[in-house]
């Protein structure tokens, strides 16, 4: 058959455009360990929210004025005027904080498997980079909307320059470009939130998956899947990302644009935690909210700064808690990936860590009391132990043995498979069979009806065994 | 010189938000009972337009989001002189504002999302006469408010009682001289009113919330098809 003039073009372009091999190199031909779980969704769900956020960002340019006296009517003019604007507004705004609840739980999956570790510093360092420059677009994109909060957290923020001694003051007028936040704060915020920290990001995102792709993904067993190859070369216990993970992913998009799609449409306010409420208020430099909190992604740290008493070594101590993060792969020292083949205390210590995250940014929402600075004292301890002890206890590890190729993952199928099948057993430990006593003595009624009640003992025996397993599990 | 101490004071007021905890009364929202809409709109435009404006929305979006005939809603609720696609802008100058009140009072577009709508349920209902102050009221939800009761006309006087019980103390706000409005019939028309003012807020809401069912669906729909595509392409891994 005689080629067609599009295959001809298709050729023609393929001939002088290494398609073909960046396909094959990424998609096709990349092997990845087979047995992936739930954790393993958010890298390419964090890709999708990036995509969402650019291509909102630039639907919203076209409409949003950066200009103190114009930006807060134009956001509520894309809100109401514009067609579909509001949809656009709120898939930026949920995309938000989406994004820093995918990368997370994304960080959170790389320290969980030891993802960081070697040879996989670079691709953490590259992800950490990336995950400071969110912070930088989340924090100068949330000044755009021109609201109260908008405007004095970007003033509590940037004011925290001026605790730098000696030079602070001046650099923190050179960032505003004023002696308070205003339009000029707001111009050269819009430009780096529009354009020069996206490109960081994405030139970022683009290193960061090179570089994963170059030593191969980490799995929930932390082995490496290229010391066993089969005679083609291949990874005995992988499989190619295209189709196997591209389908999977899919799945992975489906459930999460529930998620996405249930905020947009019916809460995207998030009860005052995705926009906040004092955000419908316009700016205005003369009135001080009684109450300023960031956005909840930056309350962990924003908590950690109030925890210190002096100013300057709050602001220290703030950027320590993300430099630390770097630290990472240097400062665990167990050879071991895994947390599946880890010691007791290394599951510990990530437990005390998660907790003591979380309560700082339920802490960083809140107003500051005595009792909430003394636990926000205790928590940002916690937060730089785990960190900064890990050089010793991760050495005293009792590690278990990992084995040497990878274990079945279960599927969702046989998951739920199994709970299938212990359910009944457990709602009968749980519950006892008691007659019911009817009123009506006639023997055609007696005891042919039973009712099933909570028992007491049984539910305690069956939470008592839950938490025997919980600890056991932390060992 | 007292002139100047009163605003400075009324001033100062606007910038205090209310601190006391105040149980707030609840107000039921319903943005698709159109007629309370409509009602809310006049009762907005009588009432508050005088001082406040709504200047995000258009009396040609109220009129196509209650389904009422636009010459109508020119008659009946604009003001008069007031155009189709005009917005609800406010008589009152910022200059003269700022005489009168010691500040321009703020733009209500958006005040039930800032606010919440229980919140301006229950101010609206808590003045009380308090003959210490310069405008003869007060608020038990937002202290020392700078804004007169502009409905005490219809809800009557209301005056604080202080009451014991063996709780503690707590005001309670009697009626002593009633208004051209029953109680009932008050709550109704403040509810009414803050009904209309969530609706400004956001009136895309009723819509985002149809278009949510379609969406959500049309997600579980994709699921389902993304998993068995990815049961079928996985089946021979092992």
């Amino acid at each position: 058959m005689k080629p067609s003039r599009l295959s001809n073009c298709g050729n023609w372009v393929l001939d002088r455009f290494p398609v073909t091999k960046f396909w094959n190199e990424h998609m096709a031909h990349y092997y990845a360990p087979k047995n992936f779980n739930f954790w393993y969704f958010f890298g390419s769900l964090a890709l999708l929210v990036l995509v969402n956020q650019i291509i909102t960002g630039i639907l919203l340019t076209m409409n949003y004025k950066p200009d103190a006296k114009l930006a807060f009517d134009s956001i509520e003019y894309i809100m109401r005027d514009v067609p579909w604007g509001w949809l656009v507004r709120y898939m930026h705004s949920t995309g938000a904080s989406a994004f820093f609840i995918v990368i997370y739980l994304h960080m959170f999956r790389g320290i969980m498997y030891g993802s960081f570790k070697h040879p996989r510093e670079l691709i953490w360092i590259f992800g950490m980079l990336l995950f400071v420059a969110l912070m930088a677009e989340a924090f100068m994109g949330y000044l755009l909307p021109w609201g109260q909060m908008s405007y004095w957290g970007a003033q509590v923020i940037i004011s925290l320059f001026s605790a730098i001694p000696i030079i602070g003051d001046d650099l923190s007028l050179w960032i505003r470009g004023d002696y308070v936040i205003a339009d000029a704060t707001l111009n050269r915020f819009f430009a780096f939130h529009v354009i020069a920290v996206p490109l960081v990001l994405v030139m970022l995102v683009f290193m960061h998956i090179v570089a994963l792709h170059e030593v191969g993904s980490n799995n929930p067993d932390g082995i490496e899947i290229k010391e066993s190859k089969d005679p083609w070369g291949h990874p005995v216990d992988g499989i190619p990302f295209h189709p196997y993970y591209t389908v999977k992913d899919i799945v992975g998009v489906a459930v999460f644009l529930l998620f996405f799609a249930t905020v947009i449409f019916y809460m995207p306010e998030m009860g005052g935690y995705f926009l906040e409420h004092a955000n419908f208020i316009p700016a205005d430099p003369m009135k001080t909210p009684e109450h300023i909190a960031p956005v909840w992604y930056f309350t962990p740290f924003y908590s950690v700064l109030r925890a210190i008493p002096d100013k300057f070594a709050g602001v220290i101590a703030m950027g320590g808690s993300i430099v630390v993060l770097f630290l990472l792969p240097w400062l665990d020292r167990c050879p071991v990936k895994s947390i599946r083949y880890r010691g007791g205390i290394f599951k510990k210590a990530l437990f005390l860590f998660v907790v003591s995250f979380l309560a700082l940014g339920y802490l960083g929402t809140q107003p500051v009391t005595p009792i909430a600075t003394i636990l926000a004292r205790l928590f940002t301890t916690i937060y730089f132990g785990f960190f900064l002890l890990m050089p010793i206890y991760t050495r005293w590890e009792k590690t278990k043995p990992v084995p040497k190729s990878l274990t079945k993952a279960h599927s969702l199928e046989e998951q739920l498979h199994a709970i299938e099948e212990q359910l009944p057993a457990l709602i009968k430990e749980i519950t006892e069979l008691k007659p019911v006593t009817t009123e009506i003595g006639h023997p055609a009624f007696k005891s042919s009806f039973f009712n099933r009640r909570p028992n007491p003992d049984g539910i305690r025996n069956v939470a008592t065994r839950l938490a025997k397993k919980l600890i056991e599990s932390l060992d | 010189m007292k002139k100047l101490i009163i605003i400075l004071l009324l001033t100062l007021s606007f910038g205090a938000y209310a601190n006391e905890e105040i149980e707030l009364q609840s107000a039921k929202i319903n943005n698709s009972d159109k007629d309370s809409i409509q009602r809310g709109a006049k009762h907005f435009v009588t009432y508050c337009l005088g001082c406040h404006s709504a200047k995000h929305i258009r009396y040609l979006r109220i009129a196509i989001d209650v389904n009422a005939d636009p010459q109508k809603v020119l008659s009946d609720i604009a003001p008069e002189g007031a155009s189709i696609y005009d917005q609800l802008h406010s008589a009152m100058n910022k200059h003269d504002a700022e005489k009168w009140f010691g500040t321009q009072p703020p733009d209500l577009s958006l005040v039930a999302r800032s606010r919440g709508a229980d919140w301006l349920y229950s101010y609206l209902k808590s003045y009380y006469v308090d003959t210490t102050k310069p405008l003869g009221v007060n608020n038990l939800i937002f202290k020392d408010t700078a804004m007169p009761n502009p409905l005490w006309q219809l809800q009557g006087e209301q005056h604080a009682e202080q009451r014991k019980t063996i709780y503690g103390e707590y005001t309670k706000l009697v009626i002593n001289k009633p208004g051209t409005l029953t109680e009932n019939e008050f709550d109704l028309f403040v509810n009414d009113l803050v009904n209309f003012l969530v609706y400004v807020g956001e009136p895309v809401q009723l819509e985002r919330q149809r278009l949510g069912k379609y969406v959500i669906f049309f997600l579980l729909l994709f699921l389902v098809i993304a998993y068995l595509l990815k049961k079928e392409y996985w089946q021979d891994i092992h």
